[in-house]
């Protein structure tokens, strides 16, 4: 592959995240970039974990907050003693302070891989949640601590006052750990934490601790979700103990894990993903919950590859020109398919409805703008048909799309290599 | 003093009793199918909600026999309609996919009977105090749990010991492997221990819900113990999960009771040295002493206190 | 589900941008809407639906109709920034929380910032309920308005009622472990020792926040202390369990409660059986107010199956619509001109005023206790047979405390 070829990638990356402001330009939609560009970091930080070095963390968050904590800290000594600091330089700082925790906790986590890990990454994530309520003067209690990022140093004359401002700082450090991290993989060390994933024993053969390696992949991660943490410092201007806590945990888990941890580009579409429907789906429907639970779910049992790695089940069949061969057999799936979920969506509502808000708000709702009554059987049925059918009938098309693949895998097997 | 001590110890053995309630079904199927369930609290409260339910409509001692069975069940299809087909990607998704199940079953368990807690009762035929010492009463509905977990523990005990489905559930503890080449239906022998803890867990939360509180979250706020607990007894190990249930039960009652601060201990000049830590007293601090006692122990001895595998 | 059609215009709004035509005043009502706190928020949410409703059937303020946007801050200080960032998208000028003293802070040092940053989409904050002190000392601004009295004028209106009780001889402080509960116990044992020097403090415990799940523990502390009263700020879970766990072991004290009226708490004391022995500090008693107020309390009750839970709501609501009428405009700086200093007839029918210095209401006060419904009475609280009565009243300037708010006003 040409130079330019290896860099188009980042380079659309990079002028994605230059003009998305621009696209969507209220208010709301540039905290959300920002909030996705700094999900991206997170989740990446995450992956190093997950999809490279097999660890699978439940504590994760621990080190955004921490890191962001630092950084809130760090903004008000600043703002204090008037020193000339600008903002830009304090995610180095949160990254310092994640480096620093990742190393000591690390060094005791990290000495078995497993299940043993993930039950240490869960108590070390609840003891250092729950004693963040106890460490009041540093955690600031529930109220969190507060900072005005406006009040730095200006650098070159910007202020960081408005969100759009804020958005290209946090962008372009999402670009710079995007590449360090993407870097990292393709470094001996990034194999060698494959390698440990793979099969731990062999690594030692080759003369490598495995414990050493994963120590290593656990500190830089420590550090990416510190700088996480600081960006999110920098955006909300305010950290709380809830960023430390399990939810987040398992927020970044969820993000990794949907959009594919098995591949670099994976945990990036989960941050987007994931961040867009945390702003969004909670207006749309009071269940967003229960969407978010059954989306994990349904990810785990149909792709575990998460969405990436669907997507990169195609690959031999885009390089060998057969892609288009899928079209007719996905289009005939997509049909029931819609069907199917525009059923579960519509019996989850109904539901939703009928239990908790018909009794206060009366049994007149209207789901995808129709308007129908949770008192009358016809919804139920007809949200009970359209699942149903669309399962049965996605039985019968589904193995167009078997015949569909493997004959378009036949076809790239048989061109000249 | 010795009223506390008294009565700390008869309410730290009961939860630690109904933790051992979860964490023998939640070490069995981790035993055997490689599982780590992280919705294993969420079968406890389908078992309270369930408890609820039947007990509103037909009464109590139904409920005490039907909710277990009932979870039991829901345990059992969760196992041949989830667990099994996520079993061929390996471990990690299996642990995801019951980390999500947890997440799915608050959410209806929310909508179906909403947000704050259900007004779960004692029975009235068990709503009298049992004893009363130092004028201070003790309900009787409280033994009622200490006998039934007791019982449980007993019945488990014949069960694994006894029988020939417990020799199966011990070998497969140590060689599960073996047992499958020895012609045991595999699959059946998973969803029926799956089932089989689960009902466990469901019997757990038919009788803990009246008496500590039915609520969405009761799921949430018990899991991590239940992991602190499997971990610092030893995975796998029945014995290590016994220990360490009335261990960290004993422990977190006792740490209520106790006033004292680093500050008491050093002197006032504490609170210059460690910050906020020198004021904290015993009591504040005892919500967060099973997870330190899981990172101490895992430092010392990472198979747990009875445990021999390690993953 | 009108929240769908209203999200989909929300999403059509995200991608242009698109300015509003003000010809309605958008309020934003930021509290839970989901997960563990949504039955509080939703119940809130109702509160302002049906004033709003009220008002706009009366032809609205200044020709304008007043439209409550309902958004979920998932009881996160973070999330609810973004929630007031769509809201401000979406043209509200007033946002409105009141479930957690975390996410006011949060709410309030946003305000400032947009403020500053923003002088072109300015908003209010009108607080219905979070109680920390510092949201009117340190750090009050002109942008914050509260309406329910803050954790301090309730102890002192507590203190005050307690001082003229000589059963009281021991007194244990039981509190959640945040900033609330610490407040509630330091200003508890600072004000008990100037009225009543006598009284001794026998226990002073913290336990986490809403992780308990059997009290019994603390109870036998309790019971082995030989306090013959408990003051408690717990709310939600931790005061019913509290009450229940009491009931279990048959503590026989008298509580001093700031939210025993919470959900769940009344049928908690119903089985302690201890009547007229738990005591709420409230702003209004149902059972003794106004018949205007039993009016609409019979009117909310019908509709909705709730109790009025917050008639400082109610207030809120009024003054808002008085400040917009006054000012004739509904640009937050000129509101909150008007807002500050007003003089008002509350709900309840007590003299009331927005304190200037700080922004704080200071109204009557009343200790309300809970037992067996008497001749007259008409509310009972979750069926439990049992109502509010009024044990107390502590008048307005009795409640006043010194502030130490200093106020920036935009010139």
């Amino acid at each position: 592959m040409s130079a330019l070829a290896k860099l188009t990638p980042w380079i659309v990356f990079a002028i994605l995240l230059a003009i998305a402001p621009y696209i969507f330009t209220s208010g709301t939609s540039r905290t959300m970039l920002s909030i996705m560009a700094l999900s991206i970091v997170f989740a990446l930080s995450y992956n190093m974990l997950l999809g490279q070095t097999g660890l699978l963390s439940f504590g994760h968050a621990v080190y955004y907050g921490l890191g962001g904590f630092v950084a809130i800290h760090v903004m008000n000594t600043i703002i204090r003693n008037k020193y000339a600091i600008p903002l830009p330089v304090i995610p180095i700082i949160g990254g310092a302070a994640g480096l620093f925790f990742g190393v000591i906790f690390g060094s005791v986590s990290t000495r078995r891989a497993g299940t043993t890990f993930s039950m240490i990454s869960l108590g070390l994530g609840e003891l250092v949640a729950s004693s963040a309520l106890i460490l009041r003067t540093f955690f600031g209690g529930e109220e969190g601590i507060t900072a005005n990022r406006a009040r730095l140093a200006p650098f070159f004359g910007y202020k960081f006052g408005s969100q759009i401002e804020v958005y290209y700082l946090i962008a372009c450090w999402c670009l710079v750990c995007v590449v360090a991290m993407y870097a990292i993989t393709r470094t001996p060390f990034g194999r060698m934490c494959n390698a440990v994933r793979e099969n731990p024993e062999r690594a030692e053969f080759v003369g490598y601790s495995a414990r050493m390696v994963r120590f290593i992949a656990f500190s830089l991660a420590g550090l990416f979700a510190g700088i996480a943490g600081a960006l999110a410092a920098l955006n909300f201007e305010i950290m709380n103990t809830q960023s430390i806590g399990a939810v987040q945990s398992g927020l970044v888990l969820l993000m990794t894990f949907v959009g594919g941890a098995g591949v670099f580009i994976g945990p990036i579409i989960g941050a987007v993903l994931v961040a867009y429907l945390q702003v969004t789906l909670s207006d749309i429907t009071g269940a967003w919950q229960l969407y978010f639970g059954l989306l994990f779910i349904v990810v785990v049992m149909y792709s575990p590859g998460g969405i990436a790695g669907w997507l990169a089940l195609h690959e031999p069949l885009y390089r060998g020109r057969q892609l288009t061969k899928l079209v007719p057999a996905y289009a005939m799936n997509a049909v029931p398919l819609i069907v199917m979920i525009a059923g579960g969506i519509l019996l989850i509502e109904l539901a939703y409805w009928a239990l908790v808000k018909s009794e206060t708000e009366g049994p007149e709702t209207s789901v995808f703008r129709i308007a129908m009554n949770t008192n009358s059987v016809w919804p139920w049925i007809a949200a009970v048909i359209l699942f149903l059918g669309g399962a049965f009938a996605l039985r019968r098309t589904w193995p167009r799309v078997q015949d569909a693949w493997g004959s378009a895998l036949a076809r790239v097997r048989e061109q000249p290599a | 003093m010795l009223e506390i001590i008294i009565f700390s110890t008869l309410n730290g053995t009961l939860y630690g009793m109904v933790l051992f309630m979860l964490a023998s079904g939640l070490t069995l199927i981790f035993s055997m199918m490689g599982v780590l369930n992280f919705a294993h609290a969420s079968f406890y409260m389908l078992g309270a909600y369930f408890g609820y339910e039947i007990s509103r409509r037909i009464g109590f001692w139904p409920a005490f026999l039907v909710a277990p069975i009932l979870v039991g069940v829901v345990g059992a299809l969760v196992e041949r309609f989830g667990l099994r087909r996520v079993h061929r990607f390996g471990h990690v998704p299996e642990l995801l996919f019951t980390f999500g199940l947890a997440f799915v079953i608050e959410e209806i368990v929310q909508m179906i009977w909403g947000k704050l807690p259900v007004d779960y009762r004692v029975p009235p035929s068990l709503d009298f105090t049992a004893f009363r010492l130092f004028d201070t009463t003790y309900p009787a509905y409280k033994m009622f749990m200490l006998l039934v977990a007791i019982g449980m523990f007993v019945a488990l005990l014949v069960v694994l010991n006894k029988t020939r489905v417990g020799l199966i559930i011990q070998a497969s503890l140590t060689h599960p492997h073996t047992v499958a080449m020895l012609g045991h239906d595999v699959p059946t022998v998973f969803m029926a221990v799956f089932g089989a803890g689960s009902a466990l867990a469901g019997l757990a939360g038919v009788i803990a819900g009246p008496a500590f509180v039915t609520q969405p979250a009761m799921a949430a706020l018990l899991g991590p113990i239940l992991f602190v607990v499997i971990v610092v007894g030893g995975l796998g190990s029945l014995a290590g999960a016994f220990v360490a249930s009335l261990l960290i039960g004993l422990v977190q009652t006792f740490a209520v009771a106790i006033n004292g601060s680093l500050s008491d201990l050093v002197g006032p000049g504490a609170a210059d040295w460690f910050g906020d830590l020198g004021t904290v007293t015993v009591a504040q601090i005892a919500p967060i002493i099973p997870y330190f006692l899981l990172v101490l122990v895992l430092i010392i001895k990472p198979t747990g206190l009875f445990g021999t595998r390690e993953s | 589900m009108r929240r769908a059609l209203a999200s989909s215009f929300i999403a059509l709004s995200l991608v242009t941008g698109s300015a509003f035509a003000a010809d309605t005043i958008k309020i934003a009502y930021i509290d839970p809407l989901s997960g563990g706190g949504a039955s509080v928020g939703e119940g809130g949410l109702k509160h302002f639906q049906w004033l709003a409703d009220q008002i706009n059937a009366a032809g609205g303020v200044i020709g304008k109709k007043i439209e409550i946007l309902g958004l979920d801050n998932k009881t996160n200080p973070q999330e609810s920034l973004v929630q007031a960032q769509k809201a401000i998208d979406q043209g509200a000028r007033f946002l409105t929380q009141g479930n957690g003293s975390s996410v006011a802070a949060a709410l309030t040092d946003f305000a400032v910032k947009n403020n500053d940053r923003n002088p072109d989409k300015q908003v209010l904050f009108l607080n219905y309920a979070a109680v920390d002190p510092v949201l009117t000392n340190e750090k009050c601004n002109y942008w914050h308005f509260r309406w329910d009295a803050n954790s301090d004028i309730k102890m002192q209106a507590l203190t005050n009622y307690m001082k003229d009780r000589q059963n009281i001889k021991k007194v244990y402080l039981i509190n959640q472990d945040y900033s609330f509960g610490e407040s509630v116990r330091t200003q508890a044992r600072a004000m008990l020792k100037q009225k009543r020097p006598d009284v001794q403090i026998v226990g002073d415990e913290k336990h986490p926040l809403l992780k308990i799940t059997d009290f019994a523990p603390y109870v036998a502390k309790i019971k082995a202390s030989g306090a013959d009263t408990v003051i408690t700020g717990n709310w939600g879970q931790d005061i019913a369990l509290l009450l229940k766990a009491a009931a279990d072991a048959g503590l026989q004290v008298d509580w001093y409660t700031y939210y025993a009226g919470g959900a769940g708490g009344p049928t908690a004391i119903k089985q302690t059986n201890l009547a007229h022995r738990v005591f709420a500090i409230v702003e209004g008693i149902p059972n003794d107010s106004p018949p205007e107020a039993q009016k609409l309390e019979d009117e909310f009750r019908a509709k909705y199956g709730l109790a009025i839970w917050y008639p400082r709501v109610v207030n809120e609501m009024r003054m808002l619509v008085q400040a917009i009428k006054e000012a004739n405009s509904d640009e937050p700086k000129a509101v909150a001109a008007k807002l500050e200093g007003m003089k008002f007839t509350t709900f309840d029918g007590g003299e009331a005023y927005m304190r200037k210095d700080d922004h704080q209401f200071i109204q009557d006060m009343y200790i309300a206790s809970f037992g067996p419904l008497e001749a007259g009475a008409k509310y009972d609280e979750e069926k439990t047979g049992w109502g509010w009565k009024n044990g107390g009243i502590v008048k307005a300037k009795d409640t006043e405390l010194p502030t130490t708010c200093k106020m920036d006003r935009p010139s």
